[in-house]
């Protein structure tokens, strides 16, 4: 009897199993137990876990947040488009919106110091995508996503968009800086 | 109106063939292989775009061609062939005439026109939001139209197959239980109708919105739930794939399953464990927690995972028991080595097995993980992955069958068979090299769905490296030997359909049977069954060499994974 015709016997679950089945069942069985552990021990000792502290919004408030913080801590201003680049102090909440098809501000971050940094959408899906780290998160727009991180080399970082957001997606581009204390 | 009893025996393979039956196997797999041919010609344009060194169309087109190749691939042509398989394993192999034909009829045409319904909204132009079509974008009312309609009519077509199974078992067309390969044709129907649901719980309301009706849709809700749509709809590939694959290595080698409770039980984990998967779609998401995302992605996939680890042990184990009892019982893999390499249902079938276990599998579990995923997410690797598994993997397990199913079904020889010997190696190595690569330029954080990876004038734009320039231009290249295969493919299937050689049973005739059972076959279908494992195997395994070579997929799978843990340790850290 081959598999495309009724099994031998009808009760088919009284079957016995077979060696190499029944050795490799346990083997993957374990792999997928190590699988799931892995999860959990991170959350517990890595230090790379996406935040879970979200917060519901509107593109109105979340701009006006957004742009509390670049009254106060813009250092300069970056292209024809005049984006303001800030410098918040260290450990403070960072603001970025993202839009069709622009992230505004453009941040400057200080090398190994944590930030708050909140993200939220004003149209679409947008996703930050942070290069070369390769860092990579969704943004939504109606929820204030804030994630903690932790920049650890100084230099020029892109957030790059990869989440299609229409026409000009592959044209929502913007820099990041860390900077030496 | 006289029910259809009409039967015809298959002279080569005795398998029996329903009428009406075998006219809607083979007009779905014909609409499923039009499908294909549009979805290859615009994989063509979209490829020679993302190519850096051609990049063909101009950014709109590019997109719209992306929403048609993802939609036409991945719904239309895979569903078509599905629902084919699905009269097949229910209407040819339990012998039974088909349950309802002009529901099936009905179903068909609908599924047409939602096709129809959907390419035009999407090439109008003004529907160009990716197969996904997340919320708030939004596309012509016509584009959710056309994939309701067309999920209506798989959805009659599930019915009708359940029906089928109905029917041959109060007619008594079978003695016993069902075969395995029908049983994962259920289980494939199951999670269709599970899919369907939540299409419709998402799609019409979308539909409402785009018509103004509905005020506004959330995104994350629109996400989770177009996810238990998206993502079950996969696991209907998977299902039906691995029945493909019990189904060739039964019709090629006579195998058996090496025991059919375990590879019914990996069935039913699809089942019970496969739907609240879809979470690992929305790990870098906001707004859902931690615990939720570990636990929708490990308690549900991972138990779907230890099934797929299941069959992709036991399916080649069966072909294994069965060469050896045939007397090539030497060494770890005389069994692999004497196999028909040259036919290519074999070929195309092992292929697709290899190509899903070691590339999609593996990449797929990767990025199921919660902090993993933060490393690949939306990047190329993505479709990298899912092109090991939906076109490696179901795809070319599709067109094996096909090389079966040409002189069975439409009873034509097959033509250019020095090129369908071929065919499976360009397509699935093709494909396997294209998948690599994406993953490569992936891990280097080229995005996909993206039009321009340079920025061109853009003061603003990143300078990815050289080696994913490479990565890009490698991906193109083996991404044109694949479509090489599919060109070939199309040309062996249409042109034998429609140009082959008849072949003619000289004693050829329908015959009526009045109880509803079709005459027993007076041939063994295909080979012969083999009853019972002798004195076969090494070291008391039955299996030596499937077994070493599940060693080495562990072996690889555990070395990738800790090697992308390695990597996420390194980048900035989050919380
Ligand atoms: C020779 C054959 C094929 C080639 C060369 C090819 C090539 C591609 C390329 C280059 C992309 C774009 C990746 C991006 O920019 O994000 C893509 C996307 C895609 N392909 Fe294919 N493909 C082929 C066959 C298939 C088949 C057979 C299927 C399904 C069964 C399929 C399903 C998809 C899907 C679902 C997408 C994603 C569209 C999206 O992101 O919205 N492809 N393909
Ligand atoms: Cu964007
Ligand atoms: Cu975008």
């Amino acid at each position: 009897m081959s598999a495309i015709q009724p099994p031998p016997d009808r009760i088919w679950w009284k079957q016995p199993l077979d060696r190499v089945e029944g050795t490799w069942i346990v083997i993957a069985f374990v792999w997928c137990m190590v699988l799931f552990f892995m999860m959990p021990y991170w959350h517990i000792y890595g230090k790379q876990n996406l935040s879970n502290e979200a917060y519901r919004t509107t593109p109105e408030m979340f701009s006006k947040k957004t742009q509390e913080v670049v009254d106060k801590y813009t250092v300069r201003t970056e292209t024809e488009l005049k984006i303001p680049v800030v410098h918040p102090p260290a450990g403070s909440d960072v603001y970025l919106i993202a839009r069709l098809w622009q992230w505004w501000p453009m941040l400057e971050l200080e090398e190994g110091k944590t930030y708050r940094l909140h993200l939220s959408s004003m149209d679409y899906l947008h996703g930050f995508s942070l290069q070369p780290e390769n860092i990579n998160i969704e943004v939504h727009p109606g929820y204030e996503h804030i994630v903690t991180v932790t920049p650890t080399k100084p230099g020029t970082y892109s957030i790059i968009c990869n989440e299609y957001c229409g026409i000009n997606h592959h044209t929502m581009a913007s820099k990041l800086y860390v900077v030496k204390k | 109106m006289a029910i259809n009893r009409n039967f015809r025996t298959c002279p080569t393979t005795g398998l029996v063939f329903h009428e009406q039956g075998e006219k809607l196997i083979r007009w779905n797999a014909v609409a499923g292989v039009v499908s294909l041919l549009v979805g290859g010609v615009l994989a063509l344009l979209v490829i020679l775009t993302r190519w850096p060194a051609v990049h063909l169309l101009p950014a709109d087109w590019f997109y719209l061609a992306l929403t048609a190749h993802g939609l036409d691939m991945l719904v239309f042509w895979i569903i078509f062939f599905e629902i084919a398989v699905l009269y097949f394993c229910a209407s040819t192999l339990l012998r039974c005439r088909i349950a309802a034909p002009r529901w099936a009829w009905t179903g068909f045409f609908l599924m047409v026109i939602g096709a129809l319904t959907n390419n035009v909204a999407v090439f109008r132009g003004d529907s160009s939001v990716m197969f996904t079509s997340y919320a708030p974008m939004g596309a012509h009312p016509a584009f959710y139209l056309g994939l309701i309609l067309f999920a209506v009519g798989a959805l009659i077509g599930l019915f009708v197959f359940l029906g089928t199974l109905v029917v041959a078992k109060s007619e008594k067309t079978y003695i016993g239980s069902l075969p395995l390969v029908t049983f994962g044709a259920v289980t494939a129907c199951i999670i269709a109708v599970f899919t369907i649901a939540s299409g419709a719980i998402i799609l019409i309301p979308t539909f409402l919105w785009s018509l103004g009706l509905v005020n506004s849709i959330d995104s994350l809700m629109y996400k989770t739930v177009w996810w238990a749509f998206g993502h079950s709809s996969q696991q209907i590939n998977v299902a039906a794939h691995v029945s493909i694959w019990y189904l060739i290595a039964a019709i090629v080698f006579g195998a058996k399953p090496m025991s059919e409770k375990v590879s019914r039980g990996a069935f039913l984990l699809y089942i019970f464990f496969l739907q609240l998967a879809s979470a690992h779609h929305l790990l870098a998401d906001p707004g859902l927690t931690s615990n939720w995302k570990i636990f929708n992605t490990s308690y549900a996939m991972y138990l779907a995972v230890l099934a797929s680890m299941v069959h992709g042990l036991t399916v080649p184990g069966a072909i294994e028991v069965a060469q050896r009892q045939k007397g090539y019982n030497k060494g770890l893999f005389e069994w692999l080595r004497k196999a028909p390499w040259g036919n290519p249902v074999f070929s195309g079938m092992f292929i697709s097995l290899i190509g899903f276990g070691f590339l999609g599998g593996i990449s797929g579990v990767m990025m199921g993980t919660e902090q993993l995923n933060l490393i690949i997410h939306n990047t190329i690797y993505v479709p990298g992955h899912f092109h090991a598994t939906v076109v490696v993997g179901t795809t070319l397990a599709f067109m094996s069958l096909t090389y079966f199913l040409i002189p069975v079904l439409f009873r034509r020889e097959l033509m250019f068979p020095g090129l369908s010997k071929w065919q499976p190696y360009l397509f699935g190595l093709g494909m396997s090299g294209f998948a690599v690569f994406m993953m490569g330029a992936g891990t280097l954080g080229v995005p996909r769905r993206h039009w321009d990876m340079t920025f061109a004038g853009n003061p603003l734009g990143h300078e990815f490296p050289g080696a994913a320039y490479l990565m890009m231009g490698l991906m193109a290249l083996s991404g044109l030997v694949a479509i090489v295969g599919g060109v070939a493919y199309l040309l062996i299937t249409v042109g034998s359909v429609f140009f082959g050689k008849k072949i003619e049973t000289p004693d050829f005739k329908a015959v009526t049977v009045r109880e509803g059972r079709a005459a027993w076959p007076a041939r063994q279908p295909v080979a012969v069954a083999i009853a019972s494992h002798g004195n076969i195997g090494l070291g008391g395994f039955v299996a030596p060499g499937t077994f070493t070579l599940a060693m080495v997929f562990l072996v690889a799978f555990v070395l990738y994974y800790f090697v992308n843990w390695k990597y996420l340790s390194t980048v900035w850290p989050l919380s």
